[in-house]
């Protein structure tokens, strides 16, 4: 008996074939037999070898993590484009406004989901990219390029909070 | 007037930005004193120079097959990209690189 997952990744893998090879056109009626037949053996194939890497089966309520974290990404968007504009503004200063500096700080996130994408977001958003995490302790080690970076994850902390709330973990308002 | 619509001139001004992105981050690493700050230029300019560059792009090509594998690019960027930048600091953290402070000398 096939597991759920196994199909699901199956299907992803046989869409992303379509989109990339072009090979079915419903609006132009276009119907490449010989390129959907190899696209479907190329799916099998690739889901045989990634069936164990991208879906563990140790997540609950998925559904409503991605739903949440649909609505997260256009806030880190928009986080990305002020950060820009910050860096930006450090380059072209003449006097050159920096003040680097290296933070610790806990947090309460635990899984590898939520860690990592904490650990990117940082290193997306304005003056400060991680270092190194350690999963056991939730610490992360951050090089910030200016007081103003370091106190938004020491002392505000909004980003650990969202990035708790998406992925339902302590410390996320629930 | 000329064969511009208002596509092209959204496409444009997409791709203007993220010249000036991509040429704000080439001065940055010319500019800031150490690695760990030239990082900071470079990681963070270049992925939002290279999304506006895509989606400019996008805008231009419309609707169609092209769009589709462009929009992967950008969602290739946006995951590879600060997984990169973070494996280099790590990589320079541990091999004991000192980080510069403020009043120090540029290296």
């Amino acid at each position: 008996m096939m597991k759920r997952s196994t199909i699901a990744i199956f299907i992803v893998m046989f869409v992303f074939w379509v989109l990339l090879s072009a090979c079915i056109n419903p609006l132009k009626g276009h119907y490449d037999h010989i390129r959907i037949v190899v696209g479907i053996i190329c799916a099998a194939i690739a889901t045989s070898v990634s069936r164990d890497l991208l879906i563990t089966g140790k997540e609950d309520m998925t559904l409503r993590k991605t739903l949440r974290l649909l609505l997260y990404i256009p806030w880190e968007l928009w986080q990305i484009v002020l950060a820009n504009f910050d860096v930006a503004y450090r380059v072209l200063h003449p006097k050159m406004p920096i003040d680097p500096r290296i933070i610790e700080f806990d947090t309460t996130l635990r899984s590898d989901f939520a860690l990592t994408t904490l650990a990117n977001s940082i290193t997306l958003t304005p003056g400060t990219i991680t270092i190194d995490v350690e999963p056991e302790r939730g610490r992360f080690l951050v090089h910030a390029i200016a007081s103003k970076a370091a106190d938004a994850l020491l002392v505000d902390q909004t980003m650990q909070k969202k990035v708790a709330h998406v992925y339902m973990e302590k410390g996320g308002g629930e | 007037m000329l064969g511009i619509g208002v596509t092209d001139i959204i496409s444009i001004i997409f791709m203007a930005g993220g010249i000036f992105f991509m040429v704000t981050g080439a001065v940055g690493l010319l500019r800031f004193p150490d690695f760990y700050t030239r990082l900071h230029a470079t990681g963070k300019c270049d992925t939002l120079g290279e999304v506006l560059l895509i989606t400019g792009c996008m805008i231009f090509q419309g609707w169609s097959f092209v769009s589709v594998k462009l929009f992967f690019l950008i969602f290739f960027i946006f995951m590879a990209n600060p997984v990169g930048t973070h494996a280099i600091m790590k990589a320079a953290y541990y091999t004991g690189l000192k980080p510069w402070k403020k009043g120090e000398e540029r290296r």
